[in-house]
């Protein structure tokens, strides 16, 4: 399969690789997918006080593509409000990236991702 | 030495042509290019010589009759012919088939082609070990079963059947056996003047001959008969219609010839680096062997790295030549059917990667695979929720996935 530069790109020199503490009251976790399914993707987001994602972590178990879709999203969302994240849309990513049809999934789990992250944090805020 | 990149690990998908080889075939193309069917002429006569030469050299490794031998584009249409021209010769005798859910797909989706044409066909499951079970084998077979279909070494982990005992084993009830040869010549002996096999499938190009030439075994004593699947000019006895390929042909053969005075040789070569290569796999935590190791064919070693995704690695792991056990790449999702049949859970199977080596893999390049892998599986595990999880100590198997 011959990936996109972009994607390789994500997938050599992946951004914000690593993981914030769970427990953290201004951390949001989202966890997605499955081992079974062959893809897994944890995302993290640090949230200030006014509702803005000051950072972002990743960590991903999956191919090339849903690797830079999750690396490309920790990028997207610093500097977003929580809402604005929640509405990336996973046609967005795959554009970015330029995501042939076989892996479209990929681009659905970092969305999917985003908002659980983003969900788990509204919970510990309700 | 300088290592060549990528460096070429997957000889079971396919092998280099040998120069000797090559070298054979060329003068078939350009200059002794007749037809071998061309009675009228020294061209023809030329070009029929040579192809009977050749059969003689493949039945020579598989030590059978040369007469026995039918030649066909490659394993897929040999195993095509046989098991459609025999349930098709033998389907008054019964309707009854069998097989192993662990077979090249050439095998399954004639078999599911067989079950299309009202024919019912049992896939038998096989142990851990990838190996099997002759009881569960023995009590599959009925009545009205006229044929079982076995591949002699796995195409994925490598495995051997015991192709002796399901031969006896049919022989008994009278009937037909196949065997799928296509990764086994020149690793393994084959004497089919001991094996109670009435149809043997082969192809030159994982033995170092050219891609798009097989050859199929029909057995003369006892008889075996089948109904022709490509008709036109009758040749190959009516069993293949179509004019041979002889610079093929010519190809298969020496491949052959080569492979009967160089395989004792070149299987401890190989065996030798295989167990190099895996002794450095075995130096990183959670690395699997999938199949049987006794069992097994020396150039095979499938391995999954627990926590890392197949394709990912595949993807970075760029200067060897593998394959991967996960087929995501081919659109669908699924991991192996091998490795699943196997009991093996989706993770494992799908961060397998099969290594296959060969005739011209050198000891540099196993010991560059190894350090290429450490580091590669390194980066991706540190990338891995899977692993950090397990470096926490959770039991994945204990985590609610939300499957997707």
């Amino acid at each position: 399969m011959a990936y996109s530069e972009k994607v390789i790109d994500h997938y050599e020199n992946p951004r914000n690789v690593g993981s914030f503490d769970k427990g953290d009251d201004s951390v949001g976790t989202g966890m997605v997918g499955a081992p079974a399914c062959g893809d897994v993707m944890k995302l993290q987001i640090k949230v200030n006080k006014d509702g803005v994602i000051e950072d972002a972590r990743f960590k991903t178990y999956g191919c090339g593509s849903a690797i830079a879709s999750s690396s490309l999203v920790t990028e997207w969302v610093k500097g977003k409000k929580l809402d604005e994240a929640a509405s990336i849309k996973n046609t967005q990513i795959a554009a970015e990236l330029s995501l042939p049809p076989v892996k479209i999934h990929c681009s659905i789990l970092a969305e999917d991702a985003i908002k659980a992250a983003v969900e788990d944090y509204k919970k510990k805020h309700p | 030495m300088t290592l060549k990149y990528p460096i070429y690990l997957d000889y079971s998908a396919t092998t280099p042509v040998d120069p000797r080889v090559a070298q054979k075939m060329i003068p078939f193309l350009t200059e002794h290019f007749g037809n071998p069917a061309s009675r009228s002429h020294a061209f023809g006569w030329k070009a029929e010589e040579a192809v009977e030469e050749a059969r003689e050299h493949v039945a020579a490794l598989v030590r059978c009759d040369a007469k026995e031998l039918v030649w066909t584009s490659g394993a897929t249409e040999s195993i095509n012919l046989a098991l459609k021209g025999a349930a098709e010769f033998y389907k008054t005798k019964g309707k009854h088939l069998v097989t192993v859910k662990t077979e090249h797909k050439a095998t399954l989706d004639s078999m599911r082609e067989l079950e299309r044409r009202g024919f019912e066909v049992t896939y038998l499951d096989v142990q851990p070990n990838g190996l099997l079970d002759l009881n569960q084998l023995d009590s599959s077979l009925r009545k009205d079963t006229i044929l079982v279909s076995v591949m002699f070494v796995n195409n994925e982990i490598g495995v051997i059947q015991d192709i002796p005992a399901i031969g006896e084993m049919c022989r008994k009830r009278g009937i037909l056996f196949h065997v799928d040869s296509a990764q086994a010549t020149g690793k393994c002996d084959i004497d089919l003047q001991a094996l109670k096999v009435d149809l043997m499938s082969f192809s030159a190009h994982k033995t170092y001959g050219p891609k798009g030439i097989g050859a199929l075994f029909v057995r003369r004593k006892p008889r075996v008969r089948l109904e022709a699947q490509m008709h036109g000019g009758g040749h190959e006895r009516g069993f293949r219609s179509g004019t041979l390929a002889s610079h093929q042909i010519i190809g298969m053969g020496e491949a052959y010839r080569l492979a009967k005075l160089e395989m004792a040789s070149e299987r401890e070569h190989v065996r030798a680096l295989r167990d190099k290569l895996l002794a450095g796999m075995q130096q990183m935590e959670e690395v699997f062997i999938n199949g049987d190791m006794e069992r097994r064919v020396p150039h095979n070693l499938n391995l999954s790295f627990n926590f890392v995704e197949g394709e990912s690695l595949i993807m970075a792991v760029k200067d060897i030549a593998v394959s991967s056990g996960s087929a995501c790449t081919s659109a669908s999702l699924e991991p192996s059917y091998v490795l699943r049949a196997l009991g093996r859970s989706d993770e494992l199977a799908h961060s397998s990667i099969r290594f296959t080596l060969g005739r011209f893999t050198t000891q540099e390049e196993v010991e560059y695979t190894v350090n290429h892998l450490k580091t590669k599986v390194t980066k991706l595990r540190d990338l891995s929720p899977l692993w950090e999880m397990h470096k926490d100590g959770i039991d994945l198997s204990t985590v609610q996935w939300a499957a997707h």
